[in-house]
Order: structure tokens, then C-alpha cells, then sequence
């Protein structure tokens, strides 16, 4: 990535970011300053945060997850990874009865754990298209089928309703303690995700030439899973399950860095912050009446994407 | 010695394998398929976690991390599959060297993805790869295969060439007899997990794998010819 495109999509997200504060702009103008402050600082502010961290967890950890599985098709959400941090999500809060933000991190981070060990266990390391798609899906099916059984098994009433959130993604009314309690993680993960960057790189060689160069392959594995997990896993428990932007980002970002599949993890989470405030903006703009859940959006966009994605796979092949 | 190994296992794969390769020396090394001639590459490369000992000019390469190990020892798997499309130059530079060979004419290729090159033209960056970080151990698994006969034998005498550069060496699997016959100094022979034997006698080479040189070629050994099996 060259300084030129590094200063735009940084000079981007400074917009989105701005954007994602001032838009629209008619309730702050009418109301006096202290009302459109808080308007700001408590609404605002911490959807805008969350759209940048989240955005960019998933785009960092998708780009990781496809350089480990040496796949452009493998991401948080397409391996089950968003969902099984839903379920652990819903499982702590429903059925364990812990409500507090660090005990749902903890229930979603295993959750994601769990999810992607048993998509290592099932696809194996070097995972063929069809297989890691076919074990993501079985995942993900499984994860969802258990959220609705918790959801079902709760003793609250207003379960279903109170995880519609958790189950579509959701960035409103969220507070700056929240806010908090996903960026630290997921930016702490971003950091040390991209210093395995190098590793990841080597490991496009093959996994027999990235050990003769005298990398760990075993332990960049479980790094790259443990850390995937702990970063999307401390955002889900915030925001819920958001797909797509895990397997979009890096594919934008690998044309930047020249298809280096490690190099992409600092593009693609800049890319996937972009992207997901870009997504919240079209639910703040869109003039329905009422508020879309932002997975929805995100999956309209990037379902389509993802299908040209297989489309083209296939065209390759056969070619 | 430049290479002292010993005791080298790797379970159910390979056991207790022991070699001594000097600077300057290229050795290859034979055997059926699935005599462990991988398996002795990835012991000493570190690849899995093999047990047993290897000094390289006193050093352990399978201690040392990306940044030194590449200028100890390389690696070239027989496989030609690359996980990921990239450039032929950028997967040589992620090999940890900078050198482009001109002896084998990769400048047409440098610029192309892998998975757009022929197996031949594949075959030919992987081994830039292993040949660029110019390390002291040069570790190939059947570098000649996919290549035209001229390049195999062009391939054989950078081979040679690159290792009398002093200090550095090559351990070579191959299946071609007759290429390890002609350009190694010392041909290994690997059976069963073990090395068998060893020297430049090629009758007696042939004979372990069930096959003889007759009217310059090589033919399975005829039963009839066993003096053993006449009635």
C-alpha cells in the first residue's frame, strides 16, 4: 500500500467518521446546545466508535482468517465465528442470567472460540473452498439453531425481541462505556494481529516452506484463531453478528498490498472501518421511517458481492 | 563437516538417520517411493517436529527464526502448488533473498502470478526461491521434475556451480539415477525410513530398487535372471 492510497482511505474515514457525527444535521440545529451536545457525545459519538472498531476488527480478523486458511472465501461470518459469538452471547445473557458487559465478552469470546476450533477441527488447516464453506455453514447453522433453543429456554418473555439485536447487528443506542468495552480489545487484536502480518506472508508460500524459513506455523495458527476470536467475540457482545464486511474488506484490501495476503490486515481493517460507516450512514439515510438492522444492510451489499465472488471462482477454475 | 545430522526421527516416518555432508559437496539422495528421502529433508529443515541433532557450521538452523534461517538453509518441496496467487517476485523476495538468477532466465516471469504460469515455469521461480537467500544448505526435494530436458540439465550444473561458491552445500532427492550418477559427489540411498546405502556404484544402487543397466538402460531385474529362481 502506498502513501497515497494509505492518506486517502485514511482522509476517507476521517469523513465517515465526521459524516457518521453530523448526519442528518436537522435535530442538532433545532434543539439548544446542550441537548444537541449530549445528542453528540452519548448517541452519537459511540455509534460512530463502534461503526470504526467493529468495522475494522472484522476486516483485520477477516484478512488473518483468509491468509491462515489460505482462502479469500473464509471470514469471521462465512465461518461460523460471528454466529458462535452470538450464541455465547445469548447463552450468558438468557440463560446464565449474567448481564454485564465484561461476562457477555467473555460468553461471546468463547462462543467464537468454539466456533472456530471446530471449523479448524472440521476443514483442517488447509482448507478447500467447498469444505470450509460446507463446515462454516454447518457452524453457523448449528450456532443459529442453538441461539433460537436458548432464546426458546429463556425464562424471560421479551427474549426474542431484546436479541433481534445480538441476531442482526445492531450499533444504536449504545453507550460510550460500551463503546469502550469493544475498541479496546479489537484495537488491541488489530495490533497484534498486524505483527503477525510477516508470518502470514511466508505462510502464502505453503506451510512446509513457511516452517524451513523458520516460522511456527502451529502457534501463528492458534494466534491468529485465538486472537480472531477474542476481537470479534468483544464485538459482538456489543454490536451483535455483522457478516460480510470480514469477507469484502480483505479482498479490496489484498489489491492494495499486491495480493500479500498478511500485508492486507493494516488496508483491509481501515477498509472494513470504512465500509461499516458507510453501511450505518445508508441506515441513518435510508427514508423508510424506521430503522433498519445494520446486518441487513451490510448482507443486501455484500451477499450479492459474495456470489460474483463464487461466480468468479468458478469461472477461474474452469478457464 | 559442514553438516553434521544424527539421530534424526521423525515417527513411523523416518529412523534414526545419521549424515555428514561436507562445504563444496552436492549429494543426492535416492530410494523407492516412500523411502523417507521427504522425511530426511523436513527433519533437517525443522518442518513437523522431527527429534534428533543438526549442526550447521555449529548452529541448529531449526532454532533460528525467519530473518536468519533462510541464509542457513532452504527448502524446495517437490509439491509446484503455490496457496496463494502471488507474483513471481514477490515470492521470491518473501523467501527472504533478493537475487533474480539470470541462469534461469526468470526476468519474462517476474512480473506474472503464479497460478499463470506453467508447472515448468513454476518450477523454475520456487527454485529462484530457494536459491536467492544463497544459503549454506541448499535442501531439494526433486527440483528437476516438470523441468525440459535442457533446463534439468541446466538446473543440475547451477546446482553445482552455486555450491563450489565455497562454504555452502546441497542434499538433492531426485528419482533421475542417471543425474544423480552424473553430478553428485556422493549418492545416499534411502529404504525403509533408513539410509541404506551409500557411493556412486550404480549397479549396486539399481539393485535396491529392483532394477539393472542393460544396453545403457535401465530395466527391472528379470526374474529369470535370479540364478535362485531356475528350477
Amino acid at each position: 500500500m502506498n502513501v497515497r492510497t494509505s492518506l486517502l482511505l485514511g482522509l476517507a474515514l476521517v469523513v465517515a467518521f465526521v459524516a457518521a457525527l453530523i448526519v442528518p444535521l436537522r435535530p442538532l440545529l433545532g434543539v439548544d446546545r446542550q441537548l444537541a451536545g449530549a445528542v453528540l457525545v452519548e448517541l452519537r459519538l459511540p455509534r460512530a466508535l463502534l461503526a470504526l472498531t467493529y468495522g475494522a476488527m472484522l476486516g483485520a480478523s477477516g484478512a488473518a482468517i483468509q491468509a491462515l486458511f489460505a482462502n479469500p472465501l473464509a471470514s469471521p461470518d462465512l465461518t461460523g465465528t460471528t454466529s458462535g459469538a452470538a450464541l455465547g452471547a445469548v447463552v450468558t445473557a438468557y440463560l446464565l442470567g449474567f448481564g454485564a458487559p465484561i461476562a457477555l465478552s467473555i460468553g461471546s469470546v468463547a462462543g467464537a472460540l468454539g466456533a472456530l476450533l471446530l471449523l479448524l477441527a472440521l476443514a483442517g488447516p488447509k482448507a478447500e473452498t467447498a469444505t470450509l464453506l460446507l463446515s462454516g455453514l454447518a457452524i453457523s447453522a448449528l450456532a443459529g439453531a442453538l441461539t433460537t433453543l436458548a432464546l426458546a429456554l429463556a425464562p424471560s418473555p421479551f427474549a426474542f425481541y431484546d436479541a433481534y439485536d445480538w441476531l442482526m447487528g445492531s450499533l444504536i443506542d449504545r453507550s460510550l462505556d460500551q463503546a469502550a468495552f469493544a475498541a479496546l480489545p479489537a484495537f488491541l487484536t488489530i495490533a497484534l494481529l498486524l505483527r503477525l502480518g510477516p508470518a502470514l506472508d511466508r505462510l502464502a508460500l505453503g506451510e512446509e516452506v513457511a516452517q524451513s524459513l523458520g516460522d511456527n506455523v502451529v502457534r501463528l495458527r492458534l494466534m491468529v484463531i485465538c486472537l480472531s476470536a477474542f476481537g470479534v467475540g468483544a464485538c459482538v457482545a456489543i454490536c451483535g453478528a455483522i457478516g460480510f464486511i470480514g469477507l469484502i474488506a480483505p479482498i479490496f484490501a489484498r489489491r492494495l498490498t499486491g495480493g500479500h495476503p498478511g500485508r492486507a490486515i493494516l488496508p483491509a481493517a481501515l477498509i472494513g472501518a470504512l465500509l461499516l460507516s458507510l453501511a450505518d450512514l445508508t441506515v441513518r439515510l435510508a427514508p423508510l421511517g424506521r430503522t433498519l438492522p445494520i446486518g441487513v444492510v451490510t448482507a443486501l451489499i455484500g451477499a450479492p458481492f459474495f456470489l460474483w465472488l463464487v461466480a468468479h471462482m468458478r469461472w477461474r477454475l474452469s478457464a | 563437516m559442514m553438516l553434521e545430522a544424527s539421530g534424526l526421527a521423525i515417527p513411523g516416518r523416518l529412523f534414526d538417520a545419521s549424515l555428514q555432508i561436507a562445504a563444496g559437496e552436492l549429494v543426492c539422495l535416492v530410494g523407492p517411493n516412500g523411502s523417507g528421502k521427504t522425511s530426511l529433508l523436513h527433519a533437517l529443515a525443522g518442518i513437523g517436529r522431527p527429534n534428533g541433532k543438526v549442526g550447521l557450521d555449529g548452529v541448529d538452523p531449526r532454532t533460528l527464526g525467519p530473518s536468519w534461517k533462510p541464509h542457513y538453509l532452504t527448502y524446495l518441496p517437490a509439491t509446484r502448488d503455490v496457496p496463494w496467487p502471488l507474483l513471481a517476485r514477490d515470492l521470491i523476495a518473501l523467501g527472504g533473498g533478493d537475487v533474480a538468477f539470470p541462469a534461469l532466465e526468470l526476468e519474462p516471469l517476474l512480473d506474472r502470478r503464479m497460478d499463470r504460469l506453467s508447472t515448468g515455469e513454476r518450477s523454475r521461480v520456487l527454485i529462484a526461491r530457494a536459491l536467492a537467500p544463497r544459503p549454506k544448505l541448499l535442501l531439494l526435494d526433486e527440483p528437476t521434475a516438470n523441468l525440459d530436458p535442457l533446463w534439468q540439465i541446466r538446473l543440475m550444473e547451477l546446482v553445482r556451480e552455486e555450491i563450489a561458491a565455497g562454504g555452502r552445500a546441497a542434499l538433492v532427492a531426485i528419482h533421475d539415477l542417471d543425474a544423480a550418477l552424473r553430478y553428485a559427489d556422493r549418492v545416499l540411498v534411502m529404504d525403509g525410513g533408513r539410509i541404506g546405502a551409500e557411493g556412486l556404484d550404480g549397479q549396486h544402487i539399481g539393485e535396491i530398487f529392483g532394477i539393472e543397466r542393460a544396453d545403457g538402460e535401465w530395466r527391472p531385474v528379470s526374474p529369470s535372471a535370479d540364478p535362485q529362481s531356475l528350477p
